[in-house]
């Protein structure tokens, strides 16, 4: 099916001077599809130029539409030698060819030179004509649209979710070809940018046929990748999830939510769809006993959240019985060192000495697991009569959905955030690792190939791809059977990394295990409508009011799950009767009905529904660990076996930080490790919460274990008064104060499960007697510190070094934080980065201290940056570490600052009285910035709605004594502003002097007509400001349309560095180009933002004794079309809190 | 151990105004951060030294890659590397304006990046004590180099003297080939506001003419005397003035009338014309003053000086020598006499609206011409 694509070419502007004698350049252009090329007319001595040429068009085949980029080269021409290029632009024109997307790419892009940066920059028009239906094409896959967003796009509706899709293709790196020696270093970047430009064409083109094979019509959590292997080669992969989206025609109301689209009414439709396929496969194997099974084989569970293995050295995939080996104290830790108070059980120590490290994590439960397996017998009584009728049913529909995931060969998910109701319990991260040497390069295909423009995809080296396809699929089962292990079904959060040194790669993949629903597999569509209206507002009062609106469904309905969708994730998936790890399990402190673990690890954002406590926090382990040099094999297997260590004690720092918080719940959680030649980096990032499930996290104890020493004594109670500070100074900050249990326990209908404990499962007496023990005990558990073991010493170092976020500040990884609600439309995305050079001959533990300060130090830069933004959330804070020479270490760091009303009507909590005077301080000003913004926002942005805005302003700021005089204030700054912008464009230039002082400034009303007859003219005189975001969504804004992917490549070198201003000075301009790059496109297809940004990539290599530098940056989001909402709901904000505060205190009684 | 890279770079660009004057007035990053630390900085949001160097370094080489666009201010309209938020830019206008009461900010300012145009005129600013140092000097390298001595004298860092020099450089070697009105011109081209482009357009007159001001006699005018006088000779004396139509430049005086201004020597080379207008203007001064004789004394003196100063006008060298000749040869003698600023005027006055009577001059439109910027000038120097 072939396509039109048409490019002219209208003009350029502040082009750099290429002629020293005249001061100017003839610039000219080459616009270039495929193998055609075509020219404009050279335009004379201007660093203007005005082309104005003819369409250029382009008759092709919609497969090359798909892999290939218009490139634009602009040129200044030269009569005696040869034409000097400018800079070139290459223009992704896939967003072009889905009809949802965009329809024109249109506007100012900058012309880039991998040389130079940005010189200057070029208006160009692009459009493609497609002929015939789009979808029926084989070799192509036109149509498909693709998102990074890990969640459904905001205004789609998913009608199915299809599941995992991957793929990836393999060339030659051009930087490694023969051909490089004799070409200049501008030759070689611009050959590998469009290698890579090609290779993410045919990737997502592949991808795409995948998905159009499944019968999905999107993409969704696209998660593309390089790995630059060197001489072994480029490999661009790619995951996501494959899906059916349906657009949302109508945009839902904002504020109340429809009947029909609420979740009870979700829920209604599952358990009817459940009856017309259940006979189909109703034989199913539990998974969770072959998990067991699997377990007792020696499957190496080494960390207990994490369910990990798989370090092959080589191709081999050698199962290190890592558990075992791992430190010769293991074994005998784990009874002195177990995560609760409560005495380790015999079945415990029993079943899980071998293996289990020190300190036990926990994962999941629910009660759907347990009743799996208990069916036949119990029939699970819990929810009274309902409950029973409902029981067998949920058990089949379970074992239907099962069986439908089990048919994928993944049941992945690269999603993080779910349509309510789909995700029905978490099990706990799994993750698999792999150690792999690279091959050699092996070529035979390029013996005669002067460059990649003449390589065959298909006939080049074929086994290539299936190495690394292969490499992948190991890892890929691991992750699977860690999944059943859990009880789980599937994966969701699931994402994949690698990280190489010279030949050395080490493979990642790492998800949560999980359980559900059904219906998302078949047709019924879910609605997502209802999600999104909200999920500006919040999460905590979102959860609430649907359980509120569930608990009446549930009492006709009689379906459990349904009962506590705030508590129904955590429950456990897997049997507790063959728990994969030791976990303490008590009852669900929401619903009391199915038990949880003690603690929750996960890789997916907070869902919405969830009920949590208090606030969350970013919680980070660093670690660094020194490793010989070594070459080849041995180098792959020391660092397998190092691996396991790595990632235990990474957990154990997680564990420990998210104890002196007062949480018990990891979301997000993202573990990073990073091999150089003599060093490994681990780095886990995730965002701690307490869920109100979940019992309440012990203290820290710390034991000695030679008491006799007095001085030693003082030293160890000195130590753990300083934690039993921080613990409480953390409550407060965070502002966990979950509801006193214990005595809820007392006064209500406790005695219920147990006696159900004691009915129906007699034959589990140990452990029922462990969750009764934890149940008493409650809240004294403690973990407990050996102090005279380095690695405690160590451990509590680590732990009190953490200096906590100054006033004003929240961070999270996830999406969103738990406990701010009225987000301000203020955001700053932003990415910083660092290198550090440390000294030779460093011990562990001071790389460590190191390692930890540079992370501290980068936040704490982060925070002062952004002190005029406070209050406000750092979110998606996303750390990426890297060795890229030996002894130094890079850190990157890519989020978006998000100031929030702090005029909360409710928080859960007393708020501290300190912070609320520091705050005060700041509101002023804050206030004034967030109603200018608004103004200016909606005026330029929303011209239609902007009356309506500021009326709305003046309202919402009415209703604040305080602030009213600041808001006359600011709309007498902004009608003054305007006055002046309309009297620019009225009044003839230069014959002016607008006398502007306040008192002429006009009154509200005026001003506001002003703003609105001023608008249109002035969004035309300035460039537009285009929003990023590493979220899913912007703010106080509703997302309307979505444009395409942007997924951009860009290299820059010099060989000036100290004229570039150092590697500093060379790395903040590419950067900021880069943004400017991302911008001017996103503009140029009609957006104003990038929502769920990334910068996937940014290798830096830099040689100061040759004065040079090279970076590579890639970039990737989704451009978007938002419009502000004009309405602030802060009445409805506050009625939504106040029932959240009802309801829950309801739920546990 | 060392930080060998730090970077922080986000979508809307982040620049601390604090900063970015202490980078306009030269100060070195570790000068920068010292005047932070005393600023209390570090206490308002609990940061450490080490934050503030790597923020204030951050924000330096923010404002070099700004420096650039700065220079070619035109750019700035659409330029893409920064983005600003129309919120903060609408804040720091309406602040900056009221701190430096620009009543009038140009229309172009707001219609481009504002903030960007804000951290232009802080860009192009410049020390009144600065200038008035090498105002009149020829804007060479020469000059440049001998910038330390500026610096050392007036206190100001060498790098925000270098930075002001090249500014007066860069304006002066656009708007030298430019025709039409100077003011409008330096407008149009770095986008600032009118008291700053006229202040731009003194220096640039000034320089072009190398007018004397160096002179230990001329010390005690400050840079707005002479920027004012500039004013006049733009408005009154150039031939842009005259005739707006036509295509020439500001910045060169109207030869015509300069040689026209020869012909009123006869005020002072006729004898019967001098009595004539001396007697002219004692009767008209007669009572209304109490300097009165001392006028009369001297009035043949000033008379001389006066005309003598407008028929040396045409040489090129004289022309430099015209604040130096207006003190010594009119200010200086009216001062010995104690002559009040109101005496001076009364004076002028009658001096000039007396030549208009006398019969045999005929010369009144260069008369007016001349005497309304002489009057005005002097004027504005008569003080102490």
């Amino acid at each position: 099916m072939p396509g039109k694509l048409k490019a002219k070419i209208v003009a350029g502007r502040h082009l750099p001077v290429m002629d020293r004698a005249s001061d100017l350049t003839d610039a000219f252009v080459e616009v270039k599809f495929g193998n055609t090329t075509f020219k404009t007319d050279v335009y004379p001595k201007s660093l203007n130029p005005q082309w104005n040429s003819e369409w250029f068009k382009f008759e092709v085949d919609d497969e090359d539409l798909q892999d290939e980029p218009l490139q634009i080269t602009v040129l200044d021409h030269d009569t005696y030698s040869a034409n000097d290029a400018i800079g070139k632009v290459y223009i992704d024109i896939d967003p072009l060819l889905c009809s949802e997307a965009a329809t024109v790419i249109s506007g100012w892009l900058p012309i880039y030179d991998t040389i130079h940066g940005i010189r200057g920059e070029i208006n160009v028009l692009v459009k493609v004509d497609l002929f015939n239906d789009l979808n029926r094409f084989r070799q192509s896959s036109c149509g498909v649209k693709f998102f990074c967003t890990t969640s459904i796009p905001r205004c789609y509706r998913a009608v199915m979710v299809h599941g995992f899709v991957e793929e990836l293709v393999v060339n030659e790196d051009p930087e490694y070809q023969w051909i490089d020696r004799i070409r200049t270093p501008r030759a070689s970047n611009e050959a590998r940018q469009r290698l890579i430009f090609l290779m993410s064409g045919e990737l997502q083109r592949k991808i795409g046929l995948k998905v159009l094979e499944m019968g999905g019509n999107a993409v969704v959590g696209y998660l593309q990748c390089f790995d630059l292997e060197g001489e072994s080669g480029l490999v661009v992969r790619a995951i996501g999830t494959a899906c059916t989206l349906e657009k949302i025609s109508t945009f839902p109301a904002t504020a109340t939510h429809p009947n029909n689209s609420s979740p009870s009414k979700d829920m209604k439709d599952s358990p009817q769809a459940a009856p017309s396929t259940l006979g189909c496969r109703s034989t199913h194997s539990s998974p969770v006993h072959s998990a067991s099974s699997r377990l007792s084989q020696g499957f190496s569970v080494s960390v207990p959240t994490l369910l990990f293995a798989g370090m092959k050295p080589r191709h081999r995939s050698s199962e290190v019985p890592r558990a075992r080996q791992c430190r010769p104290g293991f074994g005998e830790e784990a009874p002195g060192v177990p995560l609760s108070s409560g005495p380790p059980t015999p079945l415990r120590a029993q079943t899980f000495s071998s293996f289990s490290p020190s300190k036990s994590y926990s994962r999941q439960s629910s009660s759907s697991d347990t009743e799996l397996s208990l069916t036949p017998k119990t029939g699970m009584g819990s929810g009274g009569s309902a409950g029973k009728e409902a029981g067998p049913l949920k058990a089949l529909l379970r074992q239907q959905t099962q069986s439908a995931l089990e048919q994928r060969e993944y049941p992945f998910f690269t999603l993080t955030a779910f349509p309510p109701g789909f995700l029905l319990h978490v099990g706990g991260v799994v993750s698999a690792r792999s150690v792999k040497l690279l091959d050699r390069i092996h070529n035979p295909a390029l013996g005669n190939t002067r460059s990649y423009k003449l390589l065959d995809w298909n006939s080049f080296t074929a086994d290539e791809p299936e190495t690394r396809d292969a490499w992948w699929e190991e890892i890929r089962q691991e992750i699977k059977s860690h999944a059943k292990a859990l009880g789980c079904h599937a994966v969701v959060g699931y994402s994949e990394s690698t990280s190489i040194c010279e030949e050395v790669c080490i493979l990642s993949a790492s998800g949560t295990a999980a359980v559900l629903s059904s219906r998302f597999m078949q047709d019924g569509p879910l609605d997502t409508e209802h999600r999104l209206s909200r999920q500006p507002l919040c999460v905590f009062s979102t959860g609430s009011e649907r359980v509120e609106g569930d608990m009446g469904s549930s009492a006709s309905l009689g379906f459990e799950e349904v009962v506590s969708p705030g508590c129904g994730f955590c429950h456990i998936p897997y049997d507790e009767l063959n728990i994969p790890f030791p976990a303490q399990l008590t009852y669900c402190y929401c619903c009391r009905r199915y038990k949880v673990p003690d603690v929750l690890f996960t890789t997916i954002d907070l869902p919405t529904e969830a009920n949590v406590t208090g606030k969350g926090c970013l919680i980070q382990a660093r670690l660094c660990r020194t490793k010989k040099k070594a070459q080849g094999e041995g180098n792959a297997t020391a660092i397998s076996s190092l691996l396991p260590f790595l990632e235990y004690e990474l957990h154990t720092q997680l564990m420990n930080k998210l104890k002196l918080r007062g949480m018990n719940a990891l979301f997000g959680l993202r573990i990073q490790i990073s091999v150089g030649e003599t060093m490994l980096l681990g780095l886990a990032s995730a965002t701690g919460v307490y869920l109100t499930a979940l019992p309440s996290p012990g203290g820290i104890q710390i034991a000695g274990k030679t008491p006799s020493d007095i001085t030693y004594e003082q030293h160890i109670s000195t130590m753990q008064k300083k934690i039993n500070d921080t613990i409480d100074k953390n409550k407060e900050l965070y502002e966990i104060n979950p509801p006193e249990v214990v005595e809820e326990i007392i006064g209500s209908p406790i005695p219920e499960p147990r006696q159900r404990s004691r009915l129906f499962r007699s034959h589990s007496e140990s452990s029922d007697e462990v969750s009764e023990l934890d149940l008493s005990h409650g809240k004294k558990d403690a973990f407990v510190l050996e102090i005279d073991d380095t690695d405690a010493v160590e451990d509590i170092h680590a732990l009190l070094t953490d200096s906590p976020t100054p006033a004003g500040f929240y961070s999270c990884n996830t999406e969103i934080m738990p406990g701010i609600q009225n987000w301000t439309s203020a955001i700053q995305m932003f990415t910083s980065v660092r290198v550090f050079r440390l000294n030779a001959n460093l011990t562990n533990q001071g790389l460590n201290k190191i390692f930890s300060d540079l992370c501290e130090n980068l936040l704490k830069s982060l925070y002062f940056k952004l002190r005029s933004m406070v209050p406000c959330c750092l979110c998606h804070l996303n750390f990426t570490v890297a060795i890229p020479e030996d002894e130094l270490i890079q850190v990157a760091v890519t989020a978006v600052a998000m100031s929030f009303d702090k005029e909360q009507p409710l928080e859960n909590g007393k708020q501290s009285g300190e912070k609320t005077l520091i705050k005060a301080i700041t509101e002023n000003d804050e206030q004034l910035q967030f109603n200018l913004e608004l103004n200016a926002e909606t005026s330029s942005h929303n011209p239609l709605s902007s009356p309506k805005g500021l009326s709305e302003v003046g309202s919402h700021l009415s209703a604040r004594a305080p602030s009213v005089d600041y808001s006359s204030f600011a709309d007498r700054c902004s009608s003054w502003i305007e006055q002046l912008k309309l009297k620019a464009h009225t009044i003839r230039r230069g014959s002016v002097k607008t006398t502007s002082s306040l008192e002429k400034a006009s009154p509200l009303p005026e001003g506001r007509s002003r703003s609105l007859r001023s608008n249109r003219s002035y969004s035309g005189s300035s460039v537009a400001v285009v929003k990023m975001t590493p979220l899913s969504f912007i703010p106080g804004a509703k997302i309307i349309k979505y444009l395409g992917i942007i997924n951009m490549f860009f290299i820059r070198e010099t060989s000036s560095l100290r004229e570039e201003g150092g590697v500093s000075g060379f790395l903040h301009t590419f950067i900021a180009e880069v943004f400017a790059m991302v911008r001017a496109h996103v503009a140029a297809l009609g957006g104003n933002a990038v929502v769920s940004y990334s910068m996937k990539e940014c290798v830096f290599m830099e040689n100061p004794n040759k004065n040079q530098a090279q970076c590579l940056i890639n970039v990737s989001g989704d451009a978007v079309i938002f419009v502000r909402e004009s309405e602030l709901e802060s009445t409805s904000v506050q009625t939504q809190s106040a029932t959240t505060h009802t309801s829950n205190g309801g739920e546990g009684t | 151990m060392s930080v060998e890279l730090d970077v922080f770079v986000g979508n809307t660009t982040i620049m601390d105004k604090e900063v970015y004057q202490l980078w306009l007035n030269g100060y070195t990053v570790n000068d920068a951060v010292k005047v932070r630390i005393e600023g209390g900085v570090m206490e308002e949001c609990e940061a450490s030294a080490e934050v503030l160097l790597s923020d204030t370094m951050d924000q330096y080489r923010t404002f070099q890659m700004c420096e650039r666009l700065l220079h070619h201010p035109a750019k700035l309209a659409n330029q893409l590397l920064f983005q600003i938020p129309p919120d903060r830019q609408a804040m720091l206008i309406e602040r900056y304006a009221l701190a430096c009461q620009f009543n009038s900010l140009d229309f172009v300012i707001i219609q481009f990046q504002t903030f960007i145009c804000i951290s232009l005129f802080r860009y192009y600013a410049f020390d009144d004590l600065f200038v008035r140092e090498v105002l009149g000097k020829k804007l060479s390298k020469g000059t440049k180099k001998d910038l330390d001595d500026v610096s050392i004298k007036t206190g100001i860092t060498l790098k925000s003297c270098r930075r002001q020099f090249d500014n007066f450089k860069r304006v002066f070697k656009v708007v030298e080939e430019l025709k039409g009105p100077l003011v409008e011109n330096i407008r149009q081209h770095f986008l600032l506001p009118d008291q700053l482009a006229r202040d731009y357009a003194a220096i640039v007159f000034f320089a072009n003419h190398r007018f004397e001001t160096g002179k230990k006699k001329l010390q005690y005018l400050t840079f707005q005397d002479f920027a004012f006088c500039a004013g006049q000779l733009i408005n009154n004396w150039t031939v842009g003035a005259v005739d707006n139509m036509m295509e020439d430049m500001d910045v060169d005086l109207d030869k015509e009338f300069l040689q026209d201004l020869k012909d009123l020597k006869i005020l002072i080379t006729d004898k019967d014309l001098l009595d004539q207008h001396k007697n002219l203007v004692c009767t008209a001064l007669r009572g209304k003053t109490n300097v009165f004789n001392e006028m009369e004394a001297n009035f043949k003196n000033l008379s001389r000086g006066l005309v003598n100063i407008a028929a040396k006008l045409i040489n090129a060298k004289d022309v430099r020598d015209f604040f130096i000749d207006l003190v010594e040869k009119f200010i200086e003698p009216c001062r010995s006499d104690k002559l009040t600023s109101i005496d001076v005027n009364l004076y002028l006055t009658h001096y000039t609206n007396s030549a208009h009577i006398l019969d045999t001059f005929k010369h009144h439109a260069v008369w007016t011409r001349y005497m309304g910027v002489i009057k005005s000038c002097i004027l504005r120097m008569y003080h102490d």
